[in-house]
């Protein structure tokens, strides 16, 4: 053959080897994915060398931002429906089906309850700004954690609560939160971390 | 594989014709599927967060008396202040002596250090446990049973973690993870008192303060 022909010939790649590489890692990734869940803060979490993995089922995370604000999350949508129903009933709140539903298919929850109502009829992308700025009050003049954990922990008798915090977040705020689940008598919970290696 | 034809090609020789047909050309499959994958790496968390548990004593149950049942000889009380500074001091605090409260840091040569000599004799005894279960001498539970009753042993140190309100969560967590790696199993994580606050002024002030303001 002449050299002008096999010029032409190597422009041509042969992609089934690398076609089947890229479904395996696509099959991986697909199968040890589990979603990374929308959060209205960021949050960086400290470090620590603590290897315990978080269980994913059955978790009632306790979101706190750096100044201090406070959202959680449940991972099973009807003991979102619970514990929304539980809490509105002790605040005098009825919530309508509609209501009720767009509340258990949001990832996190963070709004005072008195503006649940209004929070809850924004469209979502709405719901996503205002959130942000919101947060559950926690103090002692109205401690609205308080009813959140109590509800939560009467829907689901196996829940675990695991606390993820901003590292510049002020221990003020870290045991207020500790002081409200004190009372309630949860005495153990998670401190959500990640890993740090330490040298011997 | 070897064979490398390009479908269509006009100019190919007329004697291999019959094979251009079996040839699929992946590009197009492989650029998606390499999108896809590219979605799923960026919408995961690999691995999953770490935790760290602790369980706190119950409200009722931290009375005063329990808390001065610790030896005051086997107590180290750390006090977290703001700008990632931490103090310790041991047994009973000592008001009128503003040198009785040292300063560390969180290095590994300051707090670490300091926790690992109280601590050298539970830290050696986990050490060689550790050795042993790589050795594969003592099985996985063996060694966790042994790691805490050596924890729980008598002459480790008790280590009270009182935090102030301008610590951050950071340093919290720092203590925490210390207790973890000098193997500390008795700690806990208290309310700073008044005392505890003036110890630290009182350190600033280099001694300066008058003893009556630490309102017990």
């Amino acid at each position: 053959m002449g050299r002008a022909k096999i010029k032409k010939k190597d422009t041509f790649i042969d992609m089934t080897a690398m076609s089947d590489v890229t479904v395996l890692l696509l099959t991986f990734f697909m199968l040890t994915s589990t979603f990374v869940k929308k959060e209205p803060v960021m949050v960086t979490t400290p470090a620590s060398v603590s290897e315990i993995k978080i269980p994913e089922t059955d978790i009632l995370q306790i979101l706190v931002d750096q100044n201090g604000k406070i959202f959680m999350s449940l991972d099973k949508q009807q003991d979102m429906r619970a514990v929304l129903e539980a809490v509105g009933n002790d605040y005098g709140i009825t919530f309508t089906p509609a209501e009720i539903h767009k509340f258990m298919v949001a990832p996190t929850f963070g709004v005072a309850i008195g503006k649940m109502k209004q929070y809850l009829a924004l469209p979502t992308d709405k719901q996503d700004e205002i959130l942000k700025n919101e947060g559950i009050p926690c103090d002692s003049v109205d401690n609205q954690f308080k009813a959140w954990v109590r509800h939560a922990r009467e829907a689901n008798r196996d829940l675990r609560i695991a606390i993820k915090a901003d590292h510049t977040t002020p221990y003020s705020v870290i045991k207020q939160v500790m002081s409200s689940l004190q009372d309630l008598r949860e005495n153990r919970y998670n401190l959500i971390t990640s890993l740090k290696t330490v040298e011997e | 594989m070897a064979e490398v034809t390009e479908g269509g090609n006009e100019k190919r020789s007329k004697s291999k014709q019959k094979k251009m047909a079996v040839r699929v050309d992946f590009t197009p499959m492989v650029d998606m599927n390499m999108l896809l994958i590219t979605f799923f790496m960026l919408c995961t968390t690999m691995s999953k967060p770490q935790t760290m548990e602790i369980s706190m004593p119950a409200k009722e149950d931290l009375t005063d008396d329990q808390k001065t049942k610790v030896k005051a000889s086997e107590a180290v009380t750390l006090l977290l202040a703001g700008d990632d500074r931490i103090f310790y001091y041991d047994g009973q605090p000592n008001y009128e002596d503003y040198t009785s409260l040292k300063q560390t840091s969180y290095d590994a040569d300051g707090l670490r250090a300091m926790l690992l000599q109280r601590n050298a004799a539970a830290v050696n005894q986990v050490r060689k446990l550790k050795k042993d279960k790589l050795d594969l001498k003592i099985s996985e539970e063996e060694y966790k049973e042994k790691v805490s009753e050596i924890k729980g042993g008598k002459n480790t140190p008790t280590v009270i973690i009182k935090a102030t309100d301008d610590a951050s969560y950071k340093n919290l967590i720092d203590a925490l993870d210390e207790m973890q790696i000098c193997n500390i199993g008795k700690y806990v994580i208290t309310d700073i008192t008044e005392g505890d606050e003036f110890l630290i002024k009182n350190f600033d002030a280099k001694g300066n303060l008058p003893v009556e303001g630490a309102a017990q």
